[in-house]
């Protein structure tokens, strides 16, 4: 297949950047989005340009490094997958794509597609974890959980931390992933001791970072791991619990 | 170069309390005093970084991610073993010492692997008390699976996301030590040398990967949880930043590297499926668990699967190995794997791919249960292929997936430079010439989480006083190289991009290093990797500058890395004239093609020892004792 791409090229964080053009010829449908580009970033070197930077590691749609906006859609238009899990066969030839990094506040870019997403760690950082130093722990089956509740443990635990949740929304806010960890921890057991502080300091954090949440529910619907905005729910439940309910 | 193993003496049950009763220890309010770096935060290096933080030390983390969660062991999917016996099926940590040991064909220290499988249990309760989500029996409990190689079932899971929620709890605990302090994170560095000072790892240069400052960091230790080197092939399992530099700079600074070629093929990934492709897809061993592996009988065969009868077909796992069947370990599956692609029974357009069927599970068990199981990685798998394994069996085929070679380390994780540790699969310890599954999990955590921070304390006693800065001559002068190195990479403006020479490379490393090596291809491939190499330095093609970021210089200084320990990989195999584990030498097989141990001549661990640009390294060699298990011919018939 052949395909008209529009990607943002900026130098640096300081740099202004814009849309380059470049066409993808010979692609084959089995190929990822990130080896068509790959392909590309190919013939670039050979003309003696700098290639297309992006950031990617596993391609297998785990460890969260890719995300770009393909046509102004996060990860692209298929819906419940990463970008290097994107595969071609969801294009069709002659198409004009438009190839963008992130787009949110809290991400400035660094260089072409890629951006700094540091504030998402920094809200792990204020309480993302349950607090067990290494050798203290119980034996693991005096703690039995119900599998429904690990289950839906499981499935907040399921963030990869892309950051497509905060790119597709309009305010930028950071709501999805950080409801995400919050009941990951806040449904098991283990969690409780520090539930009601968790979801204080988090969201604390995550306010100086990002915008606000106002529903639009377009991160449930850009994310690879398909998170519930559910999460967000129980997340604002917990949060008026801890600071105006009885515990 | 001595090689001293440190096995603490006693019966192997007692080894490891001996010697935690032995170490000296650093007083509590003195652990604040030292200063550990730690390069990598995968599940070595993330739970040694978070257990030493806790403990009170002062530690320095360095990844080159943007974050400490995006280290490749995310992407490790069916689980992670541990001798707990919940299933009252005769499990021991007896049992998995011994599987382990056998699994990796009698090439591994006993001292080592036994402290391993006591170790297991803890890991198990240390990660269900962080909330990693195991999957659980309705009653609540935690369930297990089987896997490669073993007849009980030892494997804990959660979805077929095993890697990445254990990893998730080693994160969140560094991340809590960030918070509090302990843990200094340095995200975007990537190192790029060793600094030793006076015979002692004293610190690290590392180049900032958004402007490209090259810095020296200094320390009272080292450690390196950096991974292994399989994506050496170019096409592998491992993510593409996944890379050898960090230990090969140890080892060109005086670290041995041991058994560089014990490499694993995975028998169960997706295939090649055109020349674009940038990296392979390991579709879990725990689908091995139901799925039947098979071939047409008739080479040749090429019609659809689902017409080729029952009769017609060669389960030839469950033929050859009855009693495993398709769990046989992985090295002898993705050989089989191999022998029926080169009778010319492989399957799918390249002939290179084999049947993973679902059909009877499905039929068994119901959908939904196959769904519950595997769901994940189906979808993966439909994603990628877009073919239906709920319909049509999965095509497989083995790829390069993990490294069981690695720097020398004592029974203390230290390396020959004093100092400097290495832990996960960086290191050689555990696994000897074959890696059972779900065991990397379970290595990575032990070392980070319970052996490291408890014998680092042995040698930092022996340092109080003796700090360095980074004003010593010898800081300057691994900065200065790592400069000389890093422009004459990008100085480099000739003909071929980095990818280009290192598919090359790969090529002929899967052709002459790959699942089936010999003597006269090794010495091909070794004139064929110089020439290569040497043409590397004069025409690769590296753009942009050096003070920026710049992923093409990034790519080139791991390739560069990759040729030399790729020369180092052939000269291994080819002086270990015979087959163990995932190193097959065509010359010794039995008469019915399995590997052919020589155990008079080669029960050690090859060491090799750097002796600079131009010369053979010297081979050192760490005899195996073995006082408990009796040296056998590994069968799984």
């Amino acid at each position: 297949m052949n395909l008209t791409l529009h990607v943002w090229r900026q130098k640096s964080r300081e740099s202004e950047g814009g849309f380059a053009d470049y066409t993808a010829t010979g692609i084959s449908p089995d190929a990822s989005f990130l080896e068509m580009l790959d392909v590309v970033n190919e013939e670039l070197i050979a003309k003696g340009e700098e290639p297309i930077h992006f950031e990617h590691d596993c391609r297998e749609g785990i460890c969260g490094s890719c995300g770009m906006m393909i046509n102004g859609t996060a990860h692209g238009p298929l819906g419940g997958t990463a970008t290097c899990q994107l595969h071609m066969r969801h294009f069709n030839d002659g198409d004009e794509v438009w190839v963008e990094p992130w787009r949110a506040r809290a991400f400035p870019v660094i260089k072409d597609l890629i951006v700094d997403r540091t504030p998402l760690d920094k809200i792990i950082q204020a309480g993302g974890y349950i607090s067990v130093n290494t050798g203290s722990a119980v034996e693991a089956n005096t703690i039995p959980i119900p599998k429904a509740v690990q289950e839906r443990s499981m499935d907040a635990a399921e963030c990869i931390q892309c950051g497509a949740c905060v790119a597709q929304c309009p305010n930028g806010a950071a709501q999805l992933f950080t409801a995400a960890k919050i009941s990951h921890l806040g449904l098991l057991p283990q969690g409780q001791p520090e539930r009601y502080e968790r979801v204080l300091k988090m969201v604390d954090v995550m306010e100086q970072h990002f915008g606000s949440c106002t529903l639009f529910r377009e991160c449930e619907a850009v994310c690879p791991k398909g998170i519930s905005t559910d999460f967000i729910t129980r997340m604002n439940r917990d949060y008026l619990t801890a600071r105006f309910g009885v515990r | 170069m001595q090689l001293e193993s440190k096995i603490p003496p006693g019966p192997l049950e007692k080894k490891w309390e001996y010697a935690k009763a032995h170490y000296k220890l650093v007083n509590p309010a003195n652990k604040r005093k030292y200063d550990i770096i730690v390069v990598g935060a995968g599940l070595a290096g993330a739970s040694a970084a978070a257990s030493m933080g806790e403990l009170g030390y002062n530690v320095k983390c360095f990844v080159y991610h943007d974050s400490p969660r995006r280290a490749h062991s995310i992407a490790a999917q069916g689980g992670i073993n541990a001798a707990k016996n919940y299933r009252n099926d005769g499990d021991s940590i007896y049992r998995l010492f011994y599987d382990t040991i056998k699994g990796g064909d009698y090439r591994a220290r006993e001292g080592n692997v036994y402290r391993l499988a006591e170790l297991s249990v803890n890991i198990i309760d240390q990660a269900v008390a962080q909330g990693v989500p195991f999957a659980r029996e309705y009653g609540g409990t935690l369930e297990n699976r089987s896997f490669g190689g073993v007849q009980v079932s030892r494997t804990f899971y959660a979805r077929g996301q095993t890697g990445q929620q254990l990893l998730l709890g080693a994160f969140q605990a560094q991340e809590r030590q960030i918070a509090l302090g302990t843990v200094k994170q340095y995200n975007r560095h990537e190192m790029l040398d060793l600094v030793v000072v006076d015979g002692h790892a004293k610190g690290i240069v590392t180049r900032n990967l958004v402007n490209g400052r090259i810095e020296a960091h200094f320390a009272d230790a080292v450690v390196l949880g950096t991974g292994g080197y399989v994506n050496v092939f170019y096409l592998s399992t491992n993510a593409k930043a996944s890379n050898a530099t960090a230990i090969w700079r140890a080892y060109k600074r005086g670290a041995a590297l041991a058994n560089p070629c014990y490499t694993q093929i995975h028998p169960t990934c997706i295939p090649q499926s055109g020349d674009f492709q940038s990296k392979l897809t390991l579709m879990s061993e725990s689908l091995r668990n139901d799925g039947r592996i098979w071939v047409p009988k008739e080479p040749g065969d090429k019609r659809p699967p689902r017409q080729i009868q029952e009769s017609e077909r060669d389960y030839y796992l469950e033929r050859k190995y009855p009693s495993f069947g398709n769990l046989a370990p992985r090295d002898i599956a993705s050989r089989a794997a191999k022998e029926a692609c080169d009778e010319g029974k492989g399957i799918g357009a390249s002939g290179r791919g084999v049947y993973l069927d679902f059909a009877d599970a499905i039929k068994r068990l119901g959908r939904n249960v196959i769904e519950e199981r595997y769901g994940n990685l189906f979808e993966m798998y439909h994603d990628i292929t877009a073919e239906d394994p709920y319909e049509a069996p999965m095509r497989i085929y083995p790829a390069p997936h993990y490294a069981m070679g690695g720097l020398w380390v004592d029974y203390n994780l230290m390396t020959t430079i004093p100092g400097l540790y290495c832990i996960g699969e960086a290191n050689f310890s555990d696994h000897g010439a074959n890696r059972l599954g779900a065991s990397a999990l379970m290595q990575g955590l032990a070392d980070g989480y319970f052996v490291l921070p408890v014998t680092i304390g042995d040698y930092l006693a022996t340092q109080f006083g003796k700090k360095v800065t980074a004003e010593l001559p010898e800081f300057a002068a691994a900065v200065a190289d790592v400069k000389d190195r890093v422009n004459r990479l990008v100085s480099a403006k000739g003909t071929r991009s980095v990818d280009s020479y290192h598919k090359e490379l790969g090529s002929i490393m899967w052709e002459y290093c790959g699942m089936a090596r010999s003597a006269e291809g090794l010495k091909k491939a070794l004139t064929m990797i110089r020439e290569l190499r040497d043409q590397y330095w004069r025409d690769v093609r590296v753009t942009g500058a050096g003070e920026e970021l710049n992923q093409a210089l990034e790519k080139a200084g791991r390739v560069a890395d990759f040729f030399e320990l790729a020369e180092l990989m052939c000269i291994d195999a080819l002086h270990r004239e015979e087959s163990a584990g995932g190193h097959f030498r065509v010359e010794y097989q039995t008469p019915d093609g399995e590997a052919q141990r020589r155990d008079d001549e080669f029960l050690y661990v090859a060491a090799w020892e750097y002796k600079g640009e131009g010369n053979e390294p010297v081979l050192h060699k760490e005899p195996l004792v073995y006082e408990e298990v009796k040296l056998a011919t590994r069968s799984y018939k």
